[in-house]
């Protein structure tokens, strides 16, 4: 079969050398919990091999599987991207983060203000996992943060062919709410979410 | 001055409460959930400090979300829109709620639901981009009268008029459209679009509001604004040179940071506001400078209403002053607007 990857050669960069997390002095565990950009990095890119759903997304570029996938996102409102860093490219075997589809430098957290904004950005501008990609990352988030954070997800300023709205899609609670219903977009999202074993 | 003071909690929802209704005859208020039930809350007369108390639970039928209620006005019949693309219709019964019918037609998600004011017509809309009229007819059946496509994207709400049968839809397509029956042929159409270009949304537009003179309509936006608009005018006296009679009156801006998701007009003329950023905020028509036409201004801002995202916000039609908001939080809260010396 022929490769439809969307993206064959994706440059690949080396995963940053994590700074060490020094364990606070004073752990309290009635402190109020603070969290900062490498922690939410942490959250999200942590796993490195592709699972075996997103080969199925990806791979919906052929013929071969185009029916079935179809059938997948046809009930959904939400196309489909990347998720944060616990989360695999669609296409390749590497994390986000050794395709820079999300660096630490792209999440700001305003702690004090409980906000958080993801910017990730796709390998190729007409990624058709945008969305799944994005829809990924917030449930990553609303998974695993405190529920006062406040979480907006974006694309890098021109990084996608429908950026704008891929952005208004990501950041509607009530499509969101609605798209995570469906369980087969609901077990697609987990599965990307699980922790690979590599 | 004054402020919003906290009456009580309404805990027993399992996820986040969606939508509010107060019942316009008997003393109820109706909640619902992503936890794919509806509360009903009744009030104790009996006890001193007017508590709600849950009275029914509304379950086993919907099986998704259920995304907004309304009550007819004639306060038995409750209708409910729910994400499983259905909008169930229940009935009050005793001490109970019995589901009489179940409107089907929507491809998905169903988003809003509204009575008319005779009651004889119900609106329903959702993700689908259709707005969709059913008659009322005898014995608990709805025949679909219109349904009505114009919207480019999911519509996300749509409310009556409060006195002539003129029916306001709002969208993720950013858009606010009228629809109006035509006399000659029973036909419901659009007589108007108010989008950016007649100074309106620039964002998904969430919900909708009229005031008691039915003369003002407000709105609500992901684009941070609230708008009001005069409708004081027939609807229906479109022409082909373009007029426009319901026209931008003003925008209130500068408050919010984050999404409105509701509003709600009280009867004495205070726009209540519930957004993503866990306040309720109330304006007031502001009598001092009316050189520029009407402007509003912030009465109060209820920092930190909830411990998440205000999803809706209704005034009590009956008691003056009185609040419920529902949130992302799983909890309801009454409040009531109070004097402080």
């Amino acid at each position: 079969m022929v490769s439809g990857l969307i993206n064959a050669n994706p440059t690949v960069y080396e995963r940053k050398e994590r700074r060490v997390r020094s364990a606070p002095a004073d752990a309290d565990e009635y402190a109020v919990e603070h969290i900062d950009a490498q922690e939410i990095f942490d959250i999200l890119c942590c796993g490195s091999r592709i699972p075996y759903v997103f080969i199925i997304c990806f791979l919906s570029m052929t013929w071969v599987l185009k029916t079935t996938v179809h059938a997948f996102l046809s009930v959904i409102s939400i196309t489909i991207s990347n998720h944060v860093r616990d989360i695999k490219d669609p296409e390749h075997p590497y994390s986000l983060e050794e395709l820079k589809v999300v660096t630490e430098d792209a999440i700001d957290v305003d702690d004090e203000q409980s906000h958080v904004r993801v910017t990730f950005t796709p390998t190729v501008e007409h990624c058709s996992m945008a969305t799944v990609i994005g829809l990924c990352i917030r449930v990553k988030l609303m998974r695993s943060l405190p529920s006062r954070y406040k979480v907006d997800i974006r694309l890098a300023p021109g990084s996608h062919a429908t950026e704008a709205a891929v952005n208004k899609q990501l950041n509607d609670k009530e499509r969101i709410a609605a798209a995570l219903e469906n369980p087969n977009l609901l077990d697609m999202v987990d599965d990307c979410l699980a922790p690979t074993f590599a | 001055d004054v402020e919003l003071q906290e009456i009580q909690r309404l805990e027993g929802h399992m996820d986040r409460v969606w939508g509010l209704a107060w019942n316009p005859v008997y003393p109820m208020l109706a909640s619902c959930s992503g936890d794919k039930t509806v509360r009903v809350w009744q009030q104790n007369p009996g006890k001193k400090t007017d508590s709600w108390e849950c009275k029914a639970i509304l379950e086993d039928t919907h099986t998704r979300t259920v995304r907004s209620c309304a009550w007819s006005p004639c306060g038995k019949l409750l209708a409910t829109a729910s994400f499983d693309a259905t909008t169930a219709i229940w009935k009050n019964v005793g001490d109970d709620f019995e589901c009489v019918s179940s409107l089907e037609g929507h491809e998905n998600e169903v988003k809003s639901v509204s009575w008319n004011s005779s009651g004889s017509l119900l609106a329903t809309c959702g993700r689908d981009k259709s707005v969709w009229i059913w008659e009322v007819q005898p014995g608990n059946e709805f025949e679909c009268a219109s349904v009505l496509q114009g919207h480019t994207q999911d519509v996300k709400m749509v409310q009556w008029h409060p006195f002539v049968d003129v029916l306001v839809s709002v969208s993720y397509d950013n858009s606010i459209k009228i629809w109006a029956e035509d006399g000659d042929s029973d036909d419901w159409h659009c007589v108007q679009t108010l989008n950016q270009s007649s100074s309106g949304h620039s964002s998904t537009v969430w919900a909708l509001s009229f005031n008691s003179a039915g003369d003002r309509m407000v709105t609500c936006s992901d684009d941070l604004t609230l708008k009001i608009w005069d409708t004081s005018e027939s609807p229906t006296e479109t022409s082909s040179d373009g007029y426009s009679p319901w026209r931008h009156l003003c925008t209130i801006s500068g408050y919010h940071d984050r999404t409105i998701f509701s509003v709600h007009w009280s009867r004495d003329g205070v726009i209540a506001s519930g957004a993503a950023d866990d306040a309720i905020r109330l304006f007031v028509e502001s009598k001092n400078d009316l050189v520029d036409g009407p402007s509003y201004k912030m009465l109060l801002k209820k920092e930190k209403a909830h411990n998440m995202d205000v999803n809706s916000v209704q005034w009590n039609p009956k008691e003056t002053g009185v609040l419920a908001s529902a949130s992302d939080d799983v909890t309801i809260k009454i409040w009531k607007l109070a004097s402080v010396s």
